[in-house]
């Protein structure tokens, strides 16, 4: 995992609310046995014609688009599945970070494991950044805040323990193999 | 003394490591299901750490999601036609036979959709907590389970540890007053309940389902009303263990038996919510008042009652973008509106209950002309059962496919799809662009409905089917 302190990018806007993992990669693209190269096949159905052809009214398609490494989704982003392909191809693809109002539970913990950053903000601070696609934003995990291209800084809440974990670019794996000699009382007393 | 829920009584009996400020709860797991699609970079993350699986006995596999259902060959074994697929079902046999694990392969006369098949062989046990690489996992929840979805690399922490890094969700009574009328089943509640609460409406909370409508569910439709738990947001559905529960398990091949039975018998007794004890959130629903219902929409929170018409939505982008999609307008009714496919399926809706439901309406019917009907038994238990009562027969003389056990058409990752811009009801979970095959239309409804609807070819009130 890539460490992650601060973030300035353009934003893509996709303002739907309720986005869920099989938009973000279809079920179809989950054959797989390795998390190498699912970009391509990110929102696959909305950035592709039947023929494979980019559709040319995706926002991803647009040229303005390219390199950007934050998006913005309408509420309740990453609902339904627990596919961890989801996070795995928007990092493939160059994003570094979700914002929105809310985030499902499993999307925000999958994404966390990854380098994914989930910014939860507030629905006006949302509003202003809807409003100006494309605009140019700052994201610090240190100060947990974002900054707008006016300058206003909005802070977002973030597990304590997940933020350690991604600044210093370290996974929750060896911590818990840490916790052995824990596990091993519980499991003599318990199970 | 403290009350706690059912809930809270289950988190405090696993927690090898209460959470503090800077570091969650270090969470222990009872069982670890597993299936083909969520599980092969878990395992290759294992080898890259030289890591073995730490309690394999407590884990269990399947493979289901890209297995196909079509009948088999003379040889009595199954053709997978596609390469990719079959790779990632070698690859899950490889990862079981390395790390220790038992697999209930394609073939065995145990193999299903992991969801039905936790439960049915008994598996699935009341105070369990219970993880799957699979968001539907909510299910066993139905057993007074704590079960949830996990990622992938938390199905490694949990194949290495036993254990994952956890915060403590909030609790969400849901609480259902009054008796179901004669037509409305426990999907029709759920689905009721989804559109009460919204699809993000439970998300940070675990619910708890109480209320007589609910102690009156027979196991099978508890499971369906947990399994959608996760359409509502929610990271689990419960249901407090009661002698429905005891005698569904009792007997199962996994159960305790004999002394060990009478031992699990009294803790799990202890399991229900304390009277009196506190939920950050509470809702009451009356089952008496409910309708069938049916989804318009392309999640599963855009549900409304069969008469009911296609509302209006306060955010525009969102509702537009969707019905284009479903080609429907506001205002507009579904009743009557033509469809090509039924699905009688999936984790939500294909144990034998569902599928003694879905042929009382099919028995002696037929099937609409140009309606492609495909049922498929959510595992190889079930559909032994469902031959040996003869459902088998009566779902072919309708003229519906019956097919082998799996998920199917309702992920359409094994060749089972709904074709571009076909209109399909479904008994499974989830209508979302492209979940049934790329351009498919999904009405979610109750096995009864989709019955009807085979018969119709439209959306049809199955309530005039019975009079
Ligand atoms: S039946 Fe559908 S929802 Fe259930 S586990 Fe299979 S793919 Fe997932």
């Amino acid at each position: 995992m890539k460490p992650i302190q601060i973030i300035t990018s353009r934003c893509v806007v996709l303002p739907m609310e309720n986005i869920d993992t099989d938009q973000i990669i279809p079920a179809r693209f989950l054959k797989v046995i390795t998390k190498n190269g699912l970009g391509q096949w990110l929102f696959a159905d909305w950035r592709y014609d039947r023929d494979g052809a980019p559709r040319s009214d995706f926002v991803l398609n647009q040229p303005e688009s390219a390199g950007a490494q934050v998006l913005v989704a309408g509420d309740n982003f990453g609902c339904g599945s627990s596919r961890e392909h989801a996070p795995w191809a928007l990092l493939d693809h160059g994003f570094r970070a979700v914002v929105s109002t809310s985030i499902a539970d499993i999307f925000r913990s999958n994404a966390l494991k990854n380098g994914l950053l989930p910014v939860v903000i507030d629905p006006e601070t949302h509003r202003r950044l809807t409003a100006h696609p494309g605009a140019t934003v700052t994201i610090d995990l240190e100060a947990c805040t974002i900054t707008l291209p006016d300058q206003t800084c909005t802070s977002f809440p973030i597990d304590a323990f997940a933020r350690n974990c991604m600044l210093r670019g370290t996974d929750e794996l060896g911590f818990l193999l840490a916790q052995e000699e824990a596990i091993a009382a519980y499991e003599r007393e318990f199970s | 003394m403290i009350r706690r829920t059912l809930f809270e009584k289950v988190w405090d009996a696993h927690l090898v490591r209460p959470e503090r400020a800077d570091t969650p709860a270090v969470f222990y797991i009872d069982l670890h299901l597993i299936h083909e699609v969520t599980s092969p970079q878990a395992f290759s993350l294992l080898r890259e750490r030289k890591l073995r699986a730490r309690r394999p006995e407590r884990a269990i596999a399947t493979m289901d999601h890209s297995t196909p259902t079509t009948p088999r060959n003379p040889d009595g074994r199954l053709s997978i036609v596609d390469t990719q697929a079959a790779t990632q079902i070698r690859q899950l046999e490889t990862n079981c036979k390395e790390f220790g694990i038992r697999l209930f392969a394609l073939g065995s006369d145990r193999q299903g959709i992991i969801h039905v098949i936790g439960p049915e062989l008994g598996f699935t046990q009341p105070g369990r907590t219970i993880v799957c690489g699979d968001s539907h996992t909510s299910t066993h929840g139905a057993f007074g389970a704590l079960a949830f979805g996990i990622g992938t690399t938390e199905v490694a922490h949990v194949l290495a540890t036993q254990c994952l890094l956890q915060r403590k969700p909030k609790t969400f009574a849901i609480q259902v007053e009054g008796q179901l009328p004669h037509g409305v089943t426990a999907k029709d509640l759920i689905l009721a309940i989804i559109a009460r609460i919204g699809i993000g409406g439970g998300t940070g909370h675990v619910i708890e389902y109480t209320g007589p409508a609910i102690r009156a569910l027979s196991m099978e439709e508890r499971m369906t009303v947990c399994n959608m738990s996760i359409e509502a947001g929610a990271r689990a559905g419960m249901i407090a263990p009661d002698d429905t529960t005891f005698d569904y398990l009792a007997g199962r091949p996994e159960a305790p038996q004999g002394p060990a039975w009478e031992q699990a018998l009294k803790a799990w007794r202890r399991l229900p919510s304390d009277e009196g004890a506190a939920y950050d959130r509470e809702v009451t629903i009356d089952a008496s008042s409910l309708e069938p219902m049916i989804t318009y929409g392309t999640n599963p929170g855009m549900v409304i009652p069969i008469r009911g018409v296609v509302p209006d939505s306060s955010n525009q982008t969102t509702q537009e973008k969707s019905l284009r999609y479903m080609g429907l307008r506001p205002g507009q009714r579904l009743l009557g509106h033509p469809i090509d496919v039924v699905f009688i399926g999936s984790c939500t809706n294909s144990r034998l209950s569902d599928l003694r439901l879905a042929a009382s309406l099919l028995k002696g019917q037929k099937v609409a002309p140009g309606v492609r009907v495909l049922v498929v038994p959510g595992s190889q238990q079930v559909k032994k059962q469902a031959e040996t009562e003869g459902l088998d027969r009566i779902f072919r003389e309708a003229g519906a496919e019956w097919r082998e056990s799996g998920c199917s058409m309702c992920i359409a990752m094994n060749g089972d799809q709904v074709q571009p811009g076909q209109y399909a009801v479904s008994t499974s979970n989830r209508n979302f662009e492209g979940r049934q095959g790329v351009g498919s239309r999904t009405f979610l409804a109750s096995p009864l409905t989709a019955a009807a609807a085979a018969i119709t070819g439209r959306i049809t009130d199955v309530r005039e089917l019975l009079k």
